[in-house]
C-alpha cells in the first residue's frame, strides 16, 4: 500500500506532468483563465487518464511487447512499434465516450468546455501519461495509480494557475506581456516553485 | 509565387506564428530546447510530419467523412511520426534516445492536428504543403531561439562547441544553472513574446478589466 | 460537430462510404508503418549493438572517438557468472544473455531485499554478464555492469577495475535522467578522469568507495576512496554511492571480486 501512496504524490508533486514535464501546455495556458473551467476540465483529464494508462498498459504488455502475443501462439511477434497509433485510438475512443456521457448526464458542463472536451484527444499529458506508463514498466494496479495521480497533478496545476490568472485580471501588465506573455512568466515561477519536491522519497 | 503562397510560407513566421500567437506545440518548445542540437532535429521532425500530414490530409479532403475526420488526421499524423521515430533510431541513434518520448508526443503536437484540421481539409494540395512547411518554419525559429539562449547562457556552448569558456575549465564565464532549468523555457518564451508584441503592436490582447483611467498618449 | 463536404452533399456520409475510407486509410498507413519497421529494424539493432560496445571500449580505455569497434572489440571477452558464488558458468553465447529480461523472470532472477537495496532496482537477475579486457600480458581489466537509482530515474553504467579487481580504472554513466547542468555531472568526462587510481575496498577488505560532498582534498587519509561530488548534486552524488555499495556488496560481484583477488590475475 505505502508503495501506491508513494507513487501517487510523486506522481502529482514530484513528476507532475504540467509543471515538471510540460505536457498538456496547450490547453493548460488556453483554458486557465476561469477557475471553474479548470476544474471541469481538470476533472475530466483525471477521469480519461484513469481509463487510458491502465488499458494501453495492458495492451501493450498483452498485445504489442516483443513476444506478448505468446497467449495466441504467436510469440515471436514484435509490434511495439505500433505503440503510438494504439495508444491515440484509445484515447480518442474513450474521449468520444465522455463527450457522449456528459452530453446526456452533466449537460451543463459539456456546454461549459465546449471545443476543450476534443482537444483532451490531443493533450499530449494523456499520452505522455500513457508512454511513461509503458517505459516504467508498471504492473495493471500501478498504471490505475500512477493514471489517477498523473491526471489530478496536472488538473491541480491548472486550477492553481486559474486561480492566479483571476486574480491578475486587476493588475497592469505591460501590453506587450498582457494575457499570454505573463502567463508564461506565471507558469515559470510555478515550475520553479516546484522543483522543490524533486528528488522526494516517501 | 502567388501572393496566396507566400502567405501560406511567410506569415507563420512571425505574424501567425503557432507558439507565440496561437499558443500551439508549446510542450516540445519547452522540453528540448535545453541545447540547441536536440532542437533542431526537432524542428527538423515537425516540419517534415506537418508538411506531409497537411499533403495527405489535402489529397483525401474530398472524400473524407466529416463523422471520422479527426481520426483518420490523427491517424496519418500518427503513421508519419511513428516512421519519423523509426528513421531516427536507425540514422541517428544517440540523438533518438535523448528524444524518445517527445518524437512520440509530435502526434499530439497541436500544430500538427491544428493545421490539417483548419487549412488542409479545405485547402489544395500544393498550398497545404506550404503551410505545413510555413508553420514548421515559424516553430523552429522560436525553438532555434530559445534554445540558443539556454544552451549558451546555461552552458556556454552552442551545438557543442565552446563559446564562453567556463569558469570551472579555466574560463571566465558562471554558466547560469537556472537556463538549464525547465522552467527557463517559459521566462524566455515569454520575453520572446514580450518583444515580439512591442514590435507588432496588432498582436497585444486587450486587457479584460482596467481599474483606473490611462492616461497615455497612446491608444490601448 | 461533422461539417458535411459542401461539394459532394450528402453522399460522403453514408456508412459505407465511411467504411470504405476508414478501411483504405487504415490499409494505408499500416503499410507505410510496417514497411518502414521491418525495412528498418537491422540498422537500429545494429546501432544498439554498437552502441554498447563504444561504450564499453571507452571504459576500458581503448576507444576516443575514432578507430574501428568491431575491430577493437576483438580484445574484449564477455563471460557469464554467478553472482551468488561469484563463479563463472559456461556459456554458449555470452551477449546473447539479457540482464534486463532475465529480472523479469521470477525463475532466472531473485528479489533484492528492501534493507539491502540502496540502488532501489527491486530485482536482479541471477546470473551477469562482466567484460574481460585482454591486453599484452593477459587479463587487463574487468569491466562490471552497474545500475541504480539516481535523483530522477535509473542509471546505467560500467566500471573498470584493473586485474586486481580492486583499482578503479574508469567508470562510465551512459544513460541517466540526471538533472541538466547539475546531476548530469555523471556523464561528464571530466568527472570519470577523477575516478582513475582510486579503490574500491581497502586492505581489510571493507568497501570504502564514496563520493564525497564536496572536493576531496588531497590530505583526506580517505582520499583513494573518495570521489569528488558536486555541489547542489548531492542527491546524485548518493545514488552513484548506493550504487556503488550495492553492486560491490555481497549480494552483487562482491563474491566475484573475493574470488579474482585471492586467485589473481589467472581466471
Amino acid at each position: 500500500m505505502g508503495g501506491y501512496i508513494e507513487l501517487f504524490i510523486e506522481a502529482v508533486f514530484v513528476e507532475n506532468l504540467a509543471l515538471s514535464f510540460f505536457l498538456g501546455m496547450c490547453t493548460f495556458l488556453a483554458v486557465s483563465k476561469r477557475i471553474q473551467t479548470a476544474f471541469g476540465l481538470g476533472a475530466a483529464v483525471v477521469v480519461v487518464q484513469l481509463i487510458t494508462v491502465p488499458t494501453n498498459t495492458l495492451l501493450y504488455h498483452f498485445v504489442l511487447e516483443d513476444g506478448a502475443l505468446g497467449w495466441a501462439g504467436l510469440p515471436d511477434l514484435d509490434l511495439s512499434f505500433l505503440g503510438l497509433v494504439t495508444y491515440i485510438g484509445v484515447i480518442a475512443a474513450m474521449v468520444q465516450i465522455l463527450e457522449m456521457v456528459l452530453d446526456r448526464y452533466f449537460p451543463p458542463l459539456f456546454h461549459a468546455l465546449g471545443i476543450y472536451l476534443p482537444l483532451i484527444t490531443v493533450n499530449c499529458a494523456i499520452l505522455g501519461g500513457t508512454l511513461f506508463s509503458v517505459q516504467r514498466d508498471y504492473s495493471t494496479s500501478e498504471s490505475i495509480v500512477y493514471g489517477i495521480g498523473s491526471g489530478f497533478g496536472w488538473a491541480l496545476a491548472l486550477i492553481g494557475l486559474a486561480g492566479i490568472r483571476e486574480k491578475l485580471k486587476y493588475s497592469d501588465v505591460p501590453a506587450g506581456l498582457q494575457g499570454l506573455g505573463i502567463t508564461f512568466i506565471i507558469v515559470g515561477l510555478m515550475s520553479l516553485g516546484f522543483m522543490a519536491f524533486a528528488g522526494i522519497h516517501l | 509565387m502567388s501572393s496566396a503562397a507566400k502567405r501560406a510560407l511567410l506569415d507563420p513566421v512571425v505574424d501567425s506564428n503557432p507558439v507565440t500567437l496561437h499558443v500551439l506545440g508549446i510542450c516540445s518548445a519547452l522540453a528540448v530546447t535545453t541545447s540547441l542540437l536536440p532542437s533542431l532535429y526537432m524542428c527538423l521532425a515537425l516540419t517534415v510530419v506537418a508538411a506531409c500530414a497537411n499533403a495527405a490530409v489535402s489529397t483525401i479532403r474530398h472524400v473524407l467523412p466529416g463523422s471520422i475526420r479527426i481520426i483518420v488526421q490523427m491517424t496519418i499524423i500518427a503513421s508519419l511520426v511513428i516512421v519519423v521515430d523509426e528513421s531516427l533510431k536507425a540514422f541517428a541513434f544517440e540523438t533518438s534516445r535523448e528524444l524518445s518520448v517527445f518524437v512520440g508526443l509530435i502526434i499530439t503536437n497541436c500544430i500538427v492536428l491544428g493545421r490539417t484540421e483548419g487549412f488542409a481539409s479545405k485547402n489544395p494540395v500544393g498550398l497545404s504543403i506550404l503551410d505545413g512547411l510555413g508553420n514548421g518554419f515559424g516553430y523552429s525559429v522560436i525553438l532555434i531561439l530559445v534554445a540558443s539562449t539556454r544552451e549558451l547562457l546555461g552552458a556556454g556552448t552552442l551545438l557543442g562547441y565552446t563559446v564562453l569558456p567556463k569558469v570551472a575549465d579555466g574560463g571566465w564565464y558562471n554558466p547560469n544553472g537556472m537556463m538549464l532549468l525547465p522552467p527557463s523555457a517559459f521566462f524566455v518564451i515569454g520575453l520572446i513574446i514580450w518583444a515580439v508584441r512591442s514590435w507588432k503592436a496588432e498582436q497585444v490582447e486587450k486587457p479584460e478589466f482596467r481599474i483606473h483611467e490611462v492616461h497615455r498618449t497612446e491608444a490601448l | 460537430m461533422p461539417e458535411p463536404d459542401q461539394s459532394s452533399g450528402a453522399k460522403t456520409e453514408t456508412v459505407a462510404r465511411t467504411l470504405l475510407v476508414a478501411l483504405v486509410v487504415s490499409l494505408v498507413c499500416s503499410s507505410f508503418v510496417a514497411s518502414a519497421a521491418v525495412l528498418l529494424k537491422p540498422r537500429q539493432v545494429a546501432n544498439a549493438v554498437l552502441d554498447v560496445r563504444r561504450n564499453i571500449l571507452r571504459v576500458a580505455g581503448l576507444y576516443d572517438g575514432g578507430g574501428d569497434v568491431e575491430q577493437l572489440y576483438r580484445s574484449i571477452e564477455p563471460r557469464i557468472i554467478e553472482l551468488e558464488t561469484g563463479a563463472y558458468v559456461q556459456s554458449a553465447d555470452p551477449e546473447a544473455f539479457d540482464p534486463v529480461e532475465a529480472a523479469k523472470d521470477s525463475a532466472l532472477s531473485v528479489e533484492v531485499p528492501a534493507e539491502i537495496d540502496v540502488a532501489r532496482i527491486g530485482r536482479r537477475a541471477k546470473l551477469a554478464r562482466v567484460y574481460l579486457v585482454h591486453g599484452d600480458a593477459g587479463i587487463d581489466k574487468i569491466i562490471l555492469p552497474v545500475s541504480g537509482y539516481g535523483l530522477w530515474s535509473t542509471m546505467y553504467g560500467f566500471l573498470a577495475l584493473e586485474a586486481d579487481g580492486n583499482t578503479i580504472a574508469d567508470i562510465t554513466f551512459y544513460e541517466h535522467g540526471e538533472t541538466p547542468g547539475l546531476g548530469d555531472f555523471v556523464g561528464k568526462p571530466a568527472w570519470r578522469a577523477l575516478w582513475r587510481e582510486k579503490r574500491l575496498f581497502d586492505e581489510s577488505g571493507e568497501l570504502q568507495i564514496q563520493i564525497a560532498k564536496g572536493h576531496v582534498s588531497s590530505d583526506d587519509p580517505m582520499a583513494d576512496y573518495r570521489v569528488d561530488g558536486v555541489s547542489g548534486a548531492t542527491l546524485t552524488g548518493n545514488g552513484v554511492t548506493n550504487l556503488l555499495e550495492y553492486w560491490l556488496g555481497d549480494h552483487g560481484y562482491g563474491p566475484y571480486l573475493r574470488r579474482i583477488r585471492e586467485h589473481g590475475g589467472d581466471l
